[in-house]
């Protein structure tokens, strides 16, 4: 194989994002910034609570800077560049203190971990800043197993879950890899497979509102797959696959459901919410 | 068979035909069990994650150092294919290589042309062109063949047929050929046989793709499985090759690893059944081959692409298929829905250069940018990257320059109004916690209705609370501020 190598010289032009190398992690910091993201700001508040809970716990003093909104991400992924990088700009002076940024949603963290060089890419001077947040910035379920190191105790009662994870998330960040780790610290916890599983749900951002036909067949086929796998309930660490995924669950009045990791994380180590 | 074949008529718009698509359960059904299977078989062709990584990087680097050369890699090729005997032709245009391949043709009188399979062909829609020239061109693969007898258009680039399933040709067999109905693959397949040898002998002329151009060597280099190619490029007295520019490389090794990542991407097969290298007309003392060898070379919006930097990656593709075999939004629509040549991932990507955005307006939207096409792309085109840099040109208000040709064509001020608010809203922190604070206290009276988006969900309603306020309470009040409990 190696011998294949002979003079292919690497060039200028830009390859695929490669799925993230190894990363090296900090020690566990005193302090960080909670980035709580613009979808679960607003309909899934109760998951953002959780995971300040969850850092607390740790031992961590959590800021919650208010004058946060969302990372840019709809506009970029819409292709209106100067509207995004206007949103990202207000988020990169926002959270300029140096603390390490937690965000409860892969595909946030990844934007800020690999768009951001793409959103700012005629504005040079700010690659520096760009650069900067993008190795302080961890996605939750990845900052507690490898930056906390937690160890749990399973509170709760034996239960069957089966685990989403976004499409940009699992390929920027690996959430699939850290979920899974730390579900398995969980004793009682028993994760499911289902079909397809690294397959789109459907949501890709305002996807689902241009091609809504496609994509209600994709959240179709995922919502029964997760029902088929046997499982209780869905967790996931992403908030509009969250949204997705319950939106058609509610329209076909299946008693099934989707919650955030960060909420289904926190009820297990800390009993509350348990008979 | 020679009059001209009727394209199946479809809805104008992608979502109009995507609709129509996902209402065909049999097609649906068709799609997801091959694709399915596909997906399997490429992954069993790389066991090794280390090695397939590497060779794909490697893909990338060949692919992308011939496109630096590319204008000296084609002079190269030109020069070699010249001096081996072959006459080289470039065209700009689909309708300038039509009628090059044409006047080929009448050179020899021709009327009867066998083709191998060839994207760039469909892409001249040259059946349609010698059709209407008297010329009856009749396609060789068995996948070809079956949607040509059905008047359609390939519906996946490397297996046009498979949206169809084993009852449906036979019907189709049944139907157009006259035989007796069997559902029985291999009774089907030399049925087809049967009617193609006869015409292979007949051919005045042969015509094929080509998958790589090797500049160094002037060798044009095929792979097939069916031995059709090879037929259509030797038993005919002449053969023309037609190819795009892009699918020149500097020499021979540089086809080993393409080749390699080709077929096992493509089928997961380590090799194809037939490797043809053609350099050159039959020699004086060979017995068999064509005695004249023509290669076209098709620009077609392709100097176009080359233009820019990042688009030009659009360029690496070796046409393996393996994007739209796991494009979740493939699977669900078959490739008709695209209503172009090209459909899928790659063919969102290479389509706008070809004919203009203005004529796919909704391609680069049709995706919900997973990354599953750019995970397994064999050259590593980084195509969610590419679908987004398209976004950004469709939406570009017609006083901006246009980077890809019909560029502007989703501009829309009202969307773009939409936008200045969504960032005025998202910049500006006390609008934004106004906005938070109506949403929440109003939420119960958001609308149920949102139009198609409430067709497959109910609508999302905001929480009574947002997490700024939960936040502010919660560390306001101290508990657990850093403390074990
Ligand atoms: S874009 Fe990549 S995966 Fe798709 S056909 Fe081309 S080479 Fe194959």
């Amino acid at each position: 194989m190696n011998e294949l190598f002979y003079d292919a010289a690497p060039n200028a032009t830009r390859v695929a994002p490669a799925r993230p190398a190894p990363r090296e992690y900090p020690e566990k910091p005193a302090e960080v910034t909670l980035f709580g993201t613009c979808v679960v700001d607003l309909f899934f508040p109760e998951a953002g609570l959780d995971a300040i809970r969850l850092l607390e716990r740790e031992g961590i003093r959590v800021h919650f800077p208010q004058a946060q909104s969302c990372c840019g991400q709809p506009a970029w992924t819409s292709g209106y560049v100067k509207e995004a990088r206007d949103v990202a700009r207000s988020q990169l002076n926002v959270l300029d203190n140096g603390l390490p940024v937690v965000v409860p949603s892969g595909s946030c963290a990844g934007m800020f971990r690999q768009h951001y060089r793409d959103v700012f890419a005629e504005e040079p001077a700010t690659l520096k800043r760009v650069d900067d947040l993008a190795a302080r910035t961890f996605e939750l379920t990845e900052f507690l197993l490898h930056v906390c190191k937690v160890e749990w105790r399973d509170l709760g009662q034996p239960t069957q879950i089966a685990l989403h994870t976004s499409c940009s998330a699992r390929r920027e960040m690996n959430t699939h890899l850290h979920a899974r780790e730390l579900l398995a610290k969980l004793d009682k916890v028993e994760r499911l497979d289902h079909d397809h599983e690294s397959e789109c749900c459907g949501f890709g951002g305002t996807f689902s509102v241009r091609m809504p036909e496609v994509s209600g067949a994709m959240v179709l086929d995922k919502t029964r797959a997760l029902r088929e796998s046997g499982a209780v309930e869905m967790v996931t660490a992403d908030g509009g696959c969250l949204l997705n995924i319950n939106g058609s669950l509610e329209k076909q009045k299946q008693a099934f459901r989707g919650r955030h990791l960060a909420s289904f994380l926190w009820q297990r180590i800390s009993g509350e919410g348990e008979p | 068979m020679n009059q001209r074949i009727p394209v199946t008529e479809l809805t104008s718009s992608f979502r109009g035909r995507a609709t129509e698509a996902l209402a065909d359960g049999q097609l649906r059904n068709n799609f997801r069990v091959a694709m399915d299977s596909l997906m399997q078989k490429r992954a069993d062709a790389f066991p090794d994650e280390q090695e397939r990584e590497g060779l794909r990087e490697l893909g990338n680097h060949i692919k992308a150092r011939a496109l630096s050369r590319l204008p000296d890699l084609l002079e190269q090729l030109e020069a070699k294919l010249t001096e081996n005997g072959v006459h080289v032709h470039w065209a700009e245009t689909t309708e300038e290589a039509n009628r090059i391949v044409h006047a080929i043709i009448e050179s020899k009188q021709g009327s009867q042309v066998v083709k191998g399979k060839s994207m760039v062909s469909e892409e001249m829609e040259m059946n349609d062109y010698l059709a209407d020239r008297d010329i009856e061109c009749l396609e060789s693969d068995m996948g070809e063949y079956i949607v040509q007898l059905d008047g359609e258009k390939p519906s996946h680039i490397i297996m046009p047929a498979i949206h169809k399933n084993r009852r449906q040709v036979s019907q189709l067999f049944h139907s157009k050929l006259g035989v007796e109905a069997t559902e029985d693959v291999n009774e089907l397949i030399q049925i087809g046989r049967r009617t193609l040898r006869k015409k292979f002998l007949e051919a005045d002329v042969g015509v094929s793709g080509v998958n790589f151009a090797i500049a160094e060597t002037g060798t044009l280099l095929l792979v097939e499985n069916e031995g059709n190619g090879r037929m259509s490029t030797t038993v005919p007295p002449v053969h023309v090759a037609v190819t795009g520019i892009e699918k020149v490389v500097g020499n021979l090794r540089d086809v080993v690893p393409l080749l390699s990542l080709l077929t096992r991407s493509a089928l997961g097969q380590p090799i194809t059944t037939y490797v043809n290298m053609i350099s050159g007309p039959r020699k004086a003392d060979e017995l068999d081959g064509p005695e004249e060898v023509h290669l076209v070379l098709l620009d077609n919006g392709r100097s176009g692409a080359f233009a820019d930097a990042q688009l030009r990656q659009t360029l690496n593709c070796i046409r393996c298929g393996a994007c739209m075999n796991h494009c979740p939004v493939y699977t669900r629509v078959g490739g008709h829905t695209y209503g172009e040549v090209y459909p899928g991932p790659i063919g969102k990507i290479v389509t706008p250069h070809m004919v203009g955005l203005d004529h796919v307006p909704d391609h680069p939207s049709a995706s919900s940018l997973c990354g599953a096409c750019g995970e397994v792309c064999p050259v590593k085109i980084p195509i969610p990257e590419l679908l987004q840099r398209l976004r950004q040109e469709n939406v570009k208000s017609p006083d901006e320059p246009a980077v890809v040709q019909g560029g502007g064509a989703k501009y829309s001020w009202k969307e773009r109004a939409l936008w200045r608010m969504w960032m005025a809203l998202n910049t500006r922190p006390t609008l934004y916690k106004c906005f938070l604070w109506a949403a929440t206290r109003l939420g119960k009276l958001t609308p149920k209705n949102l139009g198609p988006w409430t067709e497959n969900h109910t609508a999302p309603v905001p929480a009574p609370r947002s997490l700024h306020d939960l936040a502010k309470a919660h560390l306001n009040a101290g508990q657990n501020r850093g403390e074990q409990p």
